[in-house]
């Protein structure tokens, strides 16, 4: 009955499109800056990667407060109008999880033998090329990371709350709106999208886990 | 015999300490030179600023008897082959990682092909081309590694101590093939070797290091 319901569909597509737009943000921030700090040696590296791992443990809700004090109306970029709109949620799950793709990427690629790059620029590797091959040789824990990177969003309810303000048919998802069926004594209803988070997350991590190990498998 | 690489006035410091200070070198076209000396004496040091992976604190570099500065790094290195101690090979199949350097340069397909079969027919490792390379005895893994280089048709060819790694009766069997094989590439090429018989086998002369200077140079 729940499924057939039009606003769980409403609420469920907007999780996964806010969700997993942020989690490609963070992809296009964390690919290539979790690169240069992997490859590249320059003065306060160790300094940025400690901040960097300090972000992997951000509190959802601190980060929801700094983001709704940037975009309230008398906030920096009040002027915007973005608080309480889906952008909100996005630039804020953006926020969790480009720091764990950023992360999880150095670890990565850091992991990898040194004398791999070399050798590949000895065989006439233009930087990028380079590149392109150490990310295709660490394609296993770089999928984990995006895994990682989506997990972090898709289940947070802090940020979402205080940027979205869980608002009917236009920034509620599912985390939210288990939190208001919880408020509201439905259990029922709340396990009910609770189970739909969880299937949700299961079947994009299944199809991620199924490419990450076809590609183990070539 | 004309000089494919000469090494002017070069100086390489790691943590402000001289590791390498070469006054002069010269690499003559198609000739084998063996490069020797112990552990630290630079051996592998003078091979990567030879494929301009270090950068030397001073010296000059000339190709062809030009300045080699006048190459973006890129160009430059898509002159030599380069092979280390360890094969380094990537999560692909032999074929694949044999292909690499082609690829890199946009060779096309047709031609890339061509190369790869001649070159695993004569390394012998024509069964290998479709295995995982993580599948590979030390051995077979070395002969990639050595193909991979030579479908690159280098002009000059960097050695880092191909055979270390192997075991004596493996090491017997690529230094029986390699000395077939080296003549008929035309490449110049420098190896770096702590065992005399592959000198013999291979060398056209010998460079010995100590401290990071030539200490001798000699005919073989």
């Amino acid at each position: 009955m729940l499924f057939n319901n039009p606003d769980v569909l409403e609420i469920t597509l907007l999780s996964i499109k806010v969700s997993g737009l942020a989690t490609l943000i963070s992809l296009l921030i964390g690919l290539p800056f979790g690169t240069l700090l992997a490859l590249s040696k320059f003065p306060g590296r160790s300094v940025l990667l400690t901040l960097i791992n300090t972000g992997m443990a951000l509190p959802p809700v601190v980060v929801g407060l700094a983001v709704a004090m940037t975009l309230w109306r008398s906030g920096p970029v009040g002027g915007l109008h973005l608080i309480y709109t889906p952008a909100a949620i996005i630039i804020a799950q953006v926020i969790i999880a480009a720091p764990v793709v950023t992360g999880l990427t150095a670890a990565a690629l850091q992991a990898l033998d040194p004398r791999l790059r070399l050798q590949l620029l000895g065989l006439g590797a233009s930087r990028l090329q380079m590149v392109l091959s150490i990310w295709r040789e660490a394609r296993l824990p770089l999928l984990a990371a995006l895994m990682a990177g989506f997990g972090s969003v898709i289940s947070e309810v802090g940020a979402s709350m205080m940027v979205g303000g869980n608002i009917r048919h236009q920034t509620r998802v599912l985390t939210t709106a288990i939190v208001l069926e919880t408020n509201k004594g439905e259990f029922a209803s709340a396990i009910a999208l609770g189970i739909l988070l969880l299937l949700i997350t299961f079947l994009i991590n299944f199809a991620l886990t199924w490419i990450q190990q076809r590609g183990s498998k070539r | 015999m004309s000089t494919l690489v000469e090494i002017r006035n070069l100086l390489v410091r790691r943590a402000g300490r001289p590791v390498l200070e070469i006054d002069h070198l010269s690499l003559e076209k198609g000739r084998v030179l063996a490069l020797v000396g112990p552990n630290g004496a630079g051996k592998s040091t003078l091979l990567l600023v030879l494929a301009r992976l270090i950068k030397p604190e001073r010296g000059d570099i000339l190709l062809n008897g030009q300045p080699a500065t006048g190459l973006r790094d890129r160009d430059y290195r898509r002159r030599i082959g380069l092979v280390m101690q360890d094969p380094l090979l990537l999560d692909m199949s032999v074929y694949d990682n044999i292909a690499i350097g082609l690829r890199f340069r946009h060779v096309p397909g047709l031609e890339s092909a061509r190369r790869v079969e001649a070159w695993v027919e004569r390394l012998g490792i024509q069964h290998l081309k479709t295995r995982k390379a993580a599948t590979l005895s030390g051995g077979e893994a070395q002969r990639v590694a050595l193909a991979r280089a030579f479908v690159l048709q280098p002009e000059l060819l960097l050695l880092d101590e191909p055979f270390g790694a192997l075991d004596k009766k493996t090491r017997t069997e690529l230094l029986r093939d390699l000395k077939a094989l080296l003549p008929t590439t035309g490449a110049t090429t420098l190896f770096s070797t702590h065992d005399d018989r592959e000198v013999n086998a291979l060398a056209d002369s010998k460079i010995e290091l100590a401290d990071g200077k030539i200490h001798t140079e000699s005919s073989v």
